[in-house]
C-alpha cells in the first residue's frame, strides 16, 4: 500500500475538476433553453416540399400547424389511404378547423393575435383539392397569415418528383 | 466563526448529474427552426365588396393542370422558364407603356424616387386544379417569390449598391435608413402573387 501511494504521488499533482461542473451546467442550461420538446405525435406521413425562398417563422408562440399528408402504414387500416388533417394529436376534417384556430387564438395575447401564422405542413405528394379546401376554412376563420412550411435546398428545379 | 463547524459537503458528484441532465437534453434538442413560403391570404369573401375588375394585360396568369403542366399566358412552359418570363412581365417595359403585352403603370410617390414614379400594375395570378400536386405547386410559388427577390436585389443594387437581401439584414440589425430604403423597394417591385378562387364544379358559389 505505502508503496503505491509513494509512487503516485511523486508523478505529479491531481488535476482540480472543480470546475467541471460549472462549465456542464453552463451546457446543460444551453440546451435545456434551446430545446424543444416534440408536442404531436404524427399520425400522417408528412414529407415537406423543398424550396430556396424560404423565411423564418420568427415567434414560435404565434405559430399553429396544420398537417396534412396520407396516413401512416400502421394506421391506414382504420383511416384509409386518402389525404387526411391533422390538428394537435387527432385527425380531423375540414370543418373543425374554424374552431381549432378559436381555440389556438385563445392561446394567444389580444394584441398579438393580428400576428398570428398558421404553418401547413403539408405531404409533396399530396393534391391541392384538400390544401384549397383548408385554406377557404382558414379564411372563414379569419386567420389568413400562412406559410407553407418547406425545407432549404439549394437547386429547386433539380429534386425529383419523389426526392 | 460558525463555519468551521459545518463539514464540507462533497460535490465530485455533482458533474455526473449534470452530464445525465446534459446528455438527456442533447439527445432531445431539435435546432431547426420552422421555415416556409409566406402568404397572406384575401379575406372573406362577404366581408369585402367585390374587387375592381383589373385590366387583362395587367394579369400575368399561370394554370396548373393536374398533371403537373403550366399554362403561362396561354402557353405551355417548362418550370425553368417560368422565373424568366415572370421578371420579364414584374418589371415591365416603363419606355414604351403602350405595349399591350405588359402591365401598365401607375405613378405613385416613393421616398428615394421621387414623385410620380411610374410603378407597375402587374399581379400575378396563380390557378390550380384539384389535382394538382402539392410539390409542384410549392415549386411554381418559389419561383415566383424568386422572381420578386431577384427583381428587388436588383433594383437596390442599381439604387443603392446593396443587396435587397442585406438592407433586410440590415434593417433587423436596428437600422432605420436601410428600413426606409427596403420599404422603397417594396413599394416600386410590390409582391402581388394571388392565390386565385378555387373554382368549384358543380357547386354554386357561396
Amino acid at each position: 500500500m505505502s508503496k503505491f501511494k509513494k509512487g503516485g504521488k511523486r508523478g505529479g499533482q491531481a488535476i482540480s475538476t472543480a470546475a467541471l461542473p460549472d462549465i456542464v451546467f453552463m451546457l446543460l442550461f444551453f440546451f435545456m433553453v434551446t430545446t424543444v420538446m416534440r408536442e404531436t405525435e404524427l399520425k400522417i406521413k408528412v414529407m415537406i416540399p423543398k424550396a430556396t425562398e424560404l423565411q423564418k417563422l420568427e415567434r414560435k408562440s404565434l405559430v399553429s400547424y396544420i398537417y396534412i399528408g396520407t396516413p401512416i402504414p400502421a394506421l391506414q387500416g382504420q383511416l384509409g389511404t386518402a389525404p387526411r388533417i391533422q390538428l394537435n394529436d387527432a385527425i380531423k376534417s375540414p370543418k373543425d378547423i374554424i374552431q381549432f384556430i378559436e381555440e389556438e387564438k385563445e392561446d394567444i395575447m389580444e394584441a398579438e393575435r393580428p400576428l398570428m401564422t398558421v404553418s401547413l405542413k403539408v405531404d409533396r405528394d399530396c393534391e391541392m383539392g384538400i390544401v384549397t379546401d383548408v385554406k377557404q376554412e382558414l379564411r372563414e376563420a379569419n386567420a389568413l397569415k400562412i406559410s407553407y412550411a418547406s425545407s432549404k435546398t439549394d437547386n429547386i428545379l433539380n429534386q425529383g418528383k419523389q426526392n | 466563526m460558525g463555519r468551521r463547524d459545518i463539514p464540507e459537503i462533497n460535490a465530485g458528484s455533482m458533474a455526473d448529474i449534470a452530464f445525465l441532465l446534459l446528455i438527456f437534453f442533447l439527445v432531445t434538442t431539435t435546432m431547426d427552426t420552422p421555415t416556409g413560403l409566406m402568404r397572406q391570404l384575401p379575406p372573406k369573401m362577404d366581408e369585402v365588396e367585390p374587387p375592381p375588375p383589373v385590366k387583362e394585360r395587367n394579369i400575368f396568369s399561370i394554370l396548373v393542370n393536374a398533371n403537373n403542366e403550366l399554362l403561362v399566358e396561354g402557353e405551355m412552359m417548362e418550370l425553368k422558364n417560368l422565373r424568366e418570363r415572370a421578371k420579364e412581365f414584374i418589371i415591365g417595359r416603363q419606355n414604351v407603356p403602350n405595349d399591350e403585352r405588359f402591365p401598365e403603370f401607375k405613378a405613385t410617390d416613393i421616398e428615394f424616387y421621387g414623385k410620380g414614379y411610374p410603378v407597375s400594375k402587374q399581379i400575378i395570378s396563380l390557378q390550380n386544379d384539384k389535382g394538382t400536386s402539392y410539390g409542384t405547386y410549392i415549386q411554381v410559388q418559389n419561383e415566383l417569390v424568386a422572381a420578386y427577390n431577384e427583381i428587388r436585389n436588383e433594383e437596390a443594387m442599381r439604387k443603392f449598391g446593396v443587396t435587397f437581401d442585406r438592407l433586410v439584414e440590415l434593417e433587423k440589425e436596428g437600422d432605420e435608413l436601410s428600413g426606409r430604403r427596403v420599404d422603397a423597394i417594396k413599394d416600386v417591385y410590390p409582391q402581388r402573387i394571388s392565390e386565385a378562387e378555387p373554382k368549384q364544379v358543380g357547386k354554386i358559389p357561396q
